[in-house]
This record gives structure tokens, C-alpha cells and sequence, in this order.
């Protein structure tokens, strides 16, 4: 039994729903970020793995590029959920419904 | 075997404090499972033969973007942390999660690409480290998209700035 591809993919997507799962029920919009960086997480898992697997770099480079992203989402997304508090005095999702119809 | 051993330890690991960082009601306490997780995905980068994106893992992930979201929750202290009171919220949550995984599970198993059996690494050329074959790649071939990541960088640091100054700076 040795490690294979699939180990890699079935930690991924378990990590990946995981992810979703808290994206979709939690409530507070920090902790619905930090999802959002597990799911993140779980595709560079699986670049990693198919980097190896194909014996090819580049996979591990678009590693970087997903984490230089992530890290502007950070902190384009904090800076709106600083703004918003300030407006609306929260950071709960049920709470933000001024775009409701 | 230590290879099965260290990835069967990193994974559940990375699975339990993935879990903690959906559960748990405190977003402080999901921010420090969230730095076990981005700490065991380092281990699993390790094993995957990318040391330079493990060390990344670790220096940008578990130390800058894990101390943003820190600063954010202290500064904020929101009172609300919980889940979505509605029993339906979770219900339905929980089917579409469980819908994903098994397709994507199925994906896994019905592709050919696992026939081959076990990964066995990338092999370097004498004296060649993962580090410096990552530098070769990265600066030849993606040298451009490199650049841009930068740049997006650049705006995303000016974005941030204006986004949040912009009530203060009033008077």
C-alpha cells in the first residue's frame, strides 16, 4: 500500500468540502473568509500532488500565484469588512440585506 | 512505510483542524486552527517533494495573512460568531457538501491517470535543489505572469488602504 495520486486528491476534497461546508453556515464574515482560505488550501494540495505526479514544475509555481491572490483577497476583503462595521455596526452575513429587494 | 506513517498523521491533522476552524464559535479560536491546517499543509507540500512552497506556506500564509485575519478579529470583537440559526440553513448546507464530495470522489476513481500506481517524486539533476529548479521555471517561463502577481499585489495593498480609510478620513 503505497502512496498514490488518490491519497492526495480524496485529503484535498475532503479539505475542499470542508471548506464549503463552513462558507455556507457560518455566520460571521471572517470566519466565512477563513473557509474560503481552507478551500484554497485544499486546490494547492492538489497542484502539489499533480506537480509530482507529472514530474512537471509548474503545477508548484501556480502554487505562488494562487497564494498572491489569496493574500489580496485578504486584504481587500478585510478592508471591506472593516468598512462595513463601521456603517453598519456588524460582520453578521443575515444582518447585511441592504442590496434586498 | 514512514512516508504512509507522516501522511496519514499530516491528513488527519489537516482534516481535524479544518474541522475545528468551521466549529468552533470563537473566530479566534478558528484563526489558530486555521494556522494548524496552513502548518500540516506545509508538512504535506514537504512530503510532496516543494520544499520552496512549504517554506512560502509557512513565511506568507501562517505568518501574514493568519496575523491580517487576527488584527481584523481583535479590532472588530464582532458580539455575533455562531452559526446560522436556521436548522434549514444546515440541512441543506450539508446535503450540497456531501453532493460535491461524492462527485468529486467519483471523478477521482473513475479517471485513468491513478492506474499508475504510486508517485515516486520529482527527479533533479545532480547538485539541482527543489529551490533553484523553481527559480529557473519561474523566472524564464512565467517570468510575465510573475510580474503581474506583483502588480496585483501593488493594487491590492492601494485598494485595501483607500477601502478602509475612507470613513475616517472625514474632517
Amino acid at each position: 500500500m503505497e502512496l498514490t495520486l488518490a491519497h492526495y486528491l480524496v485529503l484535498s476534497a475532503i479539505i475542499f468540502t470542508i471548506g464549503m461546508f463552513g462558507v455556507m453556515v457560518r455566520k460571521n464574515l471572517i470566519v466565512m473568509f477563513m473557509s474560503l482560505e481552507l478551500m484554497l488550501n485544499a486546490v494547492n494540495i492538489n497542484l502539489a500532488a499533480f506537480s509530482n505526479y507529472l514530474k512537471d514544475m509548474s503545477g508548484q509555481i501556480f502554487i505562488v500565484f494562487v497564494m498572491a491572490v489569496a493574500a489580496a483577497e485578504a486584504a481587500v476583503g478585510l478592508a471591506l469588512i472593516i468598512s462595513l462595521f463601521r456603517n453598519k455596526q456588524t460582520v453578521n452575513a443575515d444582518e447585511i440585506n441592504i442590496m434586498r429587494g | 512505510m514512514m512516508a504512509q506513517i507522516a501522511f496519514y498523521i499530516l491528513a488527519g491533522l489537516a482534516v481535524i483542524s479544518a474541522l475545528g476552524v468551521v466549529t468552533r464559535e470563537n473566530p479566534v479560536h478558528s484563526a489558530l486552527w486555521m494556522l494548524l491546517t496552513f502548518f500540516t499543509v506545509a508538512g504535506i507540500f514537504v512530503q510532496l517533494d516543494a520544499e520552496y512552497v512549504a517554506a512560502i506556506q509557512v513565511l506568507v500564509y501562517a505568518g501574514a495573512i493568519l496575523v491580517l485575519y487576527l488584527f481584523v478579529v481583535m479590532l472588530l470583537n464582532p458580539k455575533t460568531s455562531g452559526f446560522m440559526r436556521l436548522p434549514v440553513r444546515f440541512v441543506i448546507a450539508g446535503v450540497a457538501a456531501v453532493i460535491v464530495f461524492l462527485q468529486i470522489i467519483t471523478t477521482i476513481w473513475s479517471s485513468d491517470v491513478l492506474k499508475s500506481g504510486a508517485i515516486e517524486g520529482i527527479p533533479y539533476a545532480e547538485g539541482i535543489s527543489n529551490v533553484s529548479a523553481y527559480g529557473a521555471v519561474l523566472f524564464t517561463k512565467y517570468l510575465v505572469p510573475f510580474e503581474i502577481a506583483s502588480l496585483l499585489l501593488l493594487v491590492a495593498m492601494i485598494g485595501a488602504i483607500v477601502i478602509a480609510k475612507r470613513d475616517s478620513g472625514g474632517e
